[in-house]
């Protein structure tokens, strides 16, 4: 290949690596989409650490409550699942560092913006009534990237099923519907799991640390935390160690949504680079290059 | 449309297409098993890695390496040099070949196969912020374009054949693709940019568990990029392997300046790369030398020195050197996707994966079948250019 | 406010036996709490009981170790003989009569003509049923003649203890007697079985006052097992339930374990599946029952399980509950196997090299000078 045609393919490239570095930065530097606000009945719950005495009712309600099957131990005398899973959509974990120790209720967070709603290619899941985020079977794949997207890795896949459902918290729709609170709140001892607006929620929380600034670590889980979560949490101990991540206040789903959307906006994008490659092969073929004219006589 | 392939002809059932066929038994009984007792039991997957080899190599990488329709089309049909023509054929088969496996992975990855038909066809349900949902619509159609692309193959020797039906629907239909396949090839290079840039943007909705190295907003384009690399590579790597396999000359000329046609791509995924990881303020991170940053140098290497390497000598190279120079351009852009979607990603604390057995057996399985069905089709149908031209249709020897 | 001044009609004190009134109400208390009554109904009995309208109580006793009469009798606080003549009118019972013969059958007879359809009447034992019911008779009747005569005309059946309730002990295999319970040759009648060996007396206690009191039978469930006392396992209230989450079990009789009083799960305890409320309401007055004093539950009240399922055999725990450990924050989930990645290696190593001499044998194809594309070798032998 000669010095020629090497030089404009150099240049095209750098051209179109150039170019297409200044759409997707330039889309980024556009105003990021806003973060969306929390529906106007979103309701939630308020798990505050402090208050939990770990008896675990609230994993057996929910069991009950969802129809879900056990999880033996190894030796089958108890119901002992480790994690949330295919038959565990709420579970209480411990965290215990020398004399410093807190319980820790794990649940869907029911993001106000979930990474996992964005992903999901037919909106299986999606944000309903309540700001809940609940799984539509009928619109399921089994795809798993909602698995993938999730910060705080909660949706859990039936792995050994043949007919396999995405599993995880859904605040008790069933019971909702019929004028009914989720199930781990109804039998919380302690009241140490509450159920209301999202807005009550926050106040209370915020009440609470006003009150005893000393008991709690001075901020809400969950207010602002990935775009703002309709469950909430309050803790005496730092939130990351509760396994709680680390994320800002832009919800996951908006890097992705602006690149997506600055090259895809409209359409246009797509419909012009085909007109141009269009445009480019009937030319050539009007034109056919010397070699090909070359091999054909 | 004149062309000078020809197929090979040859027996079909050699030593080596029943070794392969023996693989794609095995798979195939194990997909059986897979789809009676769920994926779990199957595969290395977990509720913390929920994607494994069959995302990450069958489709991923796959796709990516079934790019060389891609990059020879850009070659041939946008720069116009008519002299690659002949290598269109074998790449378009290796696409059409590499991305329907592709879906056919994808089918016994995903977990509600039965409700697979209606992300093309049920428009009102879709999720147009899921970025996987326009993979899935372009991969698809891709799929489709390939095959029609690539049907001239199959309508040529068809034109002449004894069996009627296959002769008249072979008339009829070549005139009207022939004027239609302009189009056809221009979509073929709209919808790979579309989605192995998309395919690279999966990864952006999982910020947080994806190491900094490779968690960016330019993702598409480090896909793209690399993409276009591999599909070179690609080429080079079949067309040299066909040649010598079948008893016919590699084509060293033609492979050296395919391989130089790679160097600039090469050489921008470099750049960019090398300046995300600048602009992001993550060099320092780059120098580490934990594991992870040791993998993002060796990617970086792998790009840059093959690079070098043709620029400064592909024209002293012999075939093998050309050959064994795309097999690391190749593993440079498998590397970067193993990273990106498996490597890198940490779900946290307490998940590890490795694909087990039955998972591997069944990728083998549908590599194994892929050979098998490049084998048949080169052996009854012109895709290769080359040998004595005949008149009879069904292959030189 | 005390009993008394809420009902200014009481005397003072009971009159017949001397029963002082506290020790008189504290019985009335804890027999009407056991069957889940209010204090309001506990002063409906104590007035009932007063005025005299005490229910007759024919008791029949048939295969029987007589054990459910004798726990009745070890309760002491009253002297449950006063109790029963205050509280009841105890028309017919031989182990505690004194006439006998003759005069206990016609004693069985006037009760039976005089109270026809109110008397109470109480199976204690298994019924044979084998060979005409030849195995048990009693005044040259037959078992199953005298139940089928004296329950018919009762206004409420009572079965105490295992045996009258499923067949208990002579009902173990193989059953030379054919003996069931009373239920089983009463269909369609509404039989309340109180199962035990023996059965708990408070349990019968609450049965018999209120249907003394309220004219009434307690709730019961399939097998006719009052609720108040059969809803919930031994398992389920246990005192020794902590060490059972905790997983600190008794191995062997006599083990550190076993004088801990930790749980006796492992040597055979069959708690989970037993209904009963042993664990709540003790024995002979001072609340002892079997796991209390060291020795595994063996399911006295359930036919599955009581002389059909080994003494020391566990038995599976059918609704599992969350031990007393804790998950951590982050599980491990580890579980790569190294059969795969061995294979992995294997397989990318045969892959390299593969190439690698795939590469060499392509480098030797020899080039010829016309590098047109897909010029053939001379005869490379295919």
């Amino acid at each position: 290949m000669d010095i020629h045609r090497r030089s404009l393919l150099k240049g095209l490239a750098t051209a179109g690596a150039a170019g297409a570095a200044a759409v997707t930065t330039g889309g980024l530097a556009l105003a990021s989409p806003e973060r969306r606000k929390a529906p106007a009945d979103a309701v939630g719950m308020l798990y505050d650490a402090t208050r939990c005495i770990g008896c675990k009712t609230c994993v057996v309600a929910c069991r009950e409550a969802n129809g879900l099957a056990p999880e033996r131990s190894g030796d089958g005398l108890y119901d002992a699942p480790q994690d949330l899973s295919g038959s565990t959509k709420n579970i209480i974990k411990l965290y215990r560092d020398g004399n410093d120790s807190s319980y820790m209720k794990t649940q869907c967070m029911h993001c106000i913006d979930p990474a996992c709603a964005a992903a999901c290619m037919l909106g299986a899941l999606q944000k309903r009534e309540f700001g809940i985020v609940s799984w539509d079977g009928s619109r399921c794949v089994g795809c798993r990237y909602c698995q993938t997207a999730c910060p705080f890795n909660i949706p859990k896949f039936e792995w050994s099923s043949a007919n396999p459902k995405i599993v995880k918290c859904e605040m008790c729709r069933h019971l909702l519907a019929k004028g009914g609170i989720p199930a781990c709140v109804r039998v919380c001892p302690a009241q140490a799991v509450i159920f209301g607006t999202r807005d009550e929620l926050l106040a209370e929380a915020k009440r609470r640390i006003a009150e005893s600034p000393g008991t709690y670590v001075p901020r809400v889980y969950g207010e602002e935390d990935g775009g703002g979560t309709q469950v909430l949490y309050l803790a005496h101990v730092d939130f990351e160690k509760l396994g709680l991540p680390k994320l800002g206040p832009e919800p996951p789903p908006n890097m992705a949504r602006t690149v997506q959307h600055s090259i895809y906006k409209g359409f246009v994008a797509p419909v012009a680079l085909y007109a141009v490659l269009g445009a480019v092969l009937l030319r050539n073929r009007r034109h056919p290059p010397e070699e090909a004219q070359e091999e054909r006589s | 449309m004149t062309s000078h392939a020809q197929p090979i002809g040859g027996a079909i059932f050699t030593r080596p297409f029943r070794a392969l066929s023996v693989i794609f038994g095995l798979a195939v009984l194990l997909i059986l098993w897979r789809f009676a007792a769920g994926i779990g039991p199957v595969t290395g997957l977990s509720d913390g890695y929920p994607w494994g080899i069959w995302i990450a190599f069958d489709v991923v990488t796959g796709t990516a390496l079934a790019c060389g329709g891609y990059a020879v089309a850009i070659l041939v049909y946008i720069l116009n040099k008519g002299r690659y023509h002949p290598m269109v054929r074998p790449a378009i088969l290796t696409s059409a070949l590499g991305y329907t496996i592709a879906g056919l992975s994808l089918a016994v990855d995903v977990g509600r196969p039965w409700n697979f038909w209606k992300v093309p066809l049920f428009f009102w349900q879709w999720n147009l912020d899921s970025i996987l949902l326009e993979v899935a619509l372009c991969v698809t159609t891709y799929i489709v374009v390939l095959w029609i692309e690539l049907s001239p193959a199959f309508l040529e020797p068809w034109r002449d054949s004894p069996v009627m039906p296959l002769r008249r629907a072979a008339r009829t239909v070549t005139p009207i693709l022939d004027r239609a396949l302009l189009w056809f090839i221009a979509l073929g290079m709209l919808l790979p940019t579309m989605h192995q840039s998309s395919i690279g943007g999966l990864m952006m909705l999982t910020a947080g568990k994806v190491d900094p190295l490779w968690q960016t907003p330019v993702l598409p384009l480090l896909f793209l990029v690399s993409c276009v690399g591999m599909g070179y590579a690609a080429v080079v790597f079949e067309s040299a392997l066909s040649a010598t396999f079948f008893g016919r000359k590699p084509e060293k000329r033609m492979l050296a300046a395919l391989s130089g046609a790679v160097i600039p791509v090469l050489l921008a995924y470099v750049v960019i790369r090398l300046g995300d990881i600048i602009i992001r303020g993550q060099l320092g991170r780059l120098f580490a030398f934990d594991g992870l940053s040791l993998l993002a140098i060796a990617e970086l290497l792998m790009f840059l020195v093959p690079a070098l390497v043709l620029l400064a000598r592909r024209g002293r190279m012999d075939a093998g050197s050309l050959f064994r120079t795309a097999i690391v351009m190749m593993l440079a852009g498998t590397l970067y996707r193993f990273d990106t979607f498996l490597v890198a990603y940490n779900p946290g604390p307490g998940w590890a994966y490795f694909p087990a057995v039955p998972e591997m057996v069944i990728t083998f399985g549908l590599v194994a079948l892929e050979i098998m069905a490049y084998l048949v089709i080169v052996k009854r149908f012109p895709i290769l250019a080359g040998g004595e031209v005949t008149a009879a249709a069904g292959g030189v020897k | 406010m005390n009993l008394w001044d809420a009902h200014p009609g009481l005397p003072p004190q009971h009159i017949k036996s001397g029963l002082h009134r506290r020790d008189f109400m504290k019985v009335i208390t804890l027999a009407a709490a056991s069957v889940g009554l209010t204090s309001s109904a506990a002063m409906r009995i104590a007035e009932a009981a007063f005025k005299g309208m005490k229910p007759s109580v024919i008791w029949l006793h048939f295969q029987e170790c007589t054990g459910c009469t004798e726990s009745l009798l070890r309760t002491a606080h009253p002297a449950l003989s006063e109790l029963i003549l205050d509280l009841v009118s105890l028309d017919y019972h031989e182990t505690l009569f004194a006439a006998a013969g003759y005069q206990a059958e016609a004693a069985l007879k006037s009760a039976m003509a005089q109270n026809a359809g109110k008397y109470v009447c109480i199976v204690e034992g298994a019924i044979p049923t084998k060979d005409g019911g030849i195995y048990c008779k009693i005044g040259g009747r037959t078992a199953m003649d005298i139940l089928q005569d004296v329950a018919g005309k009762a206004g409420a059946v009572i079965a105490i203890g295992s045996c009258a309730s499923w067949g208990g002990v002579p009902s173990a295999d193989p059953n030379p007697t054919g003996a069931t319970g009373a239920p089983q040759l009463l269909p369609g009648k509404t039989v309340v079985t109180i199962p035990g060996c023996p059965a708990n007396p408070y349990n019968l206690l609450g049965v018999v006052l209120q249907y003394a009191t309220l004219g009434t039978l307690p709730a019961l469930d399939s097998q006719g097992r009052p609720l108040f006392a059969y809803t919930r396992t031994i398992h389920e209230d246990c005192p020794r339930r902590a060490h059972f989450d905790a997983g600190r079990f008794a191995e062997r009789f006599g083990d550190e374990g076993h004088r801990q009083g930790y749980c006796l799960y492992k040597i055979g305890c069959k708690g989970p599946e037993t209904h009963a409320n042993c664990s709540l309401q003790g024995f002979g007055e001072v609340g002892s029952w079997p796991i209390g004093i060291g020795h595994p539950c063996f399911g006295c009240t359930e036919q599955k399980l009581a002389f059909r399922v080994p003494l020391h055999q566990t038995v599976k725990i059918d609704r599992p509950m969350p031990p007393d450990t804790y998950p951590p924050i982050h599980a491990d989930h580890n579980h790569i196997s190294p059969l795969a990645t061995g294979l992995a290696g294997v397989a990318g190593g045969a892959l390299l090299t593969a190439g690698y001499l795939a590469s060499k044998k392509i480098g030797a194809s020899p080039a010829t000078p016309d590098d047109t594309p897909g010029a053939r070798l001379p005869a490379q032998g295919e």
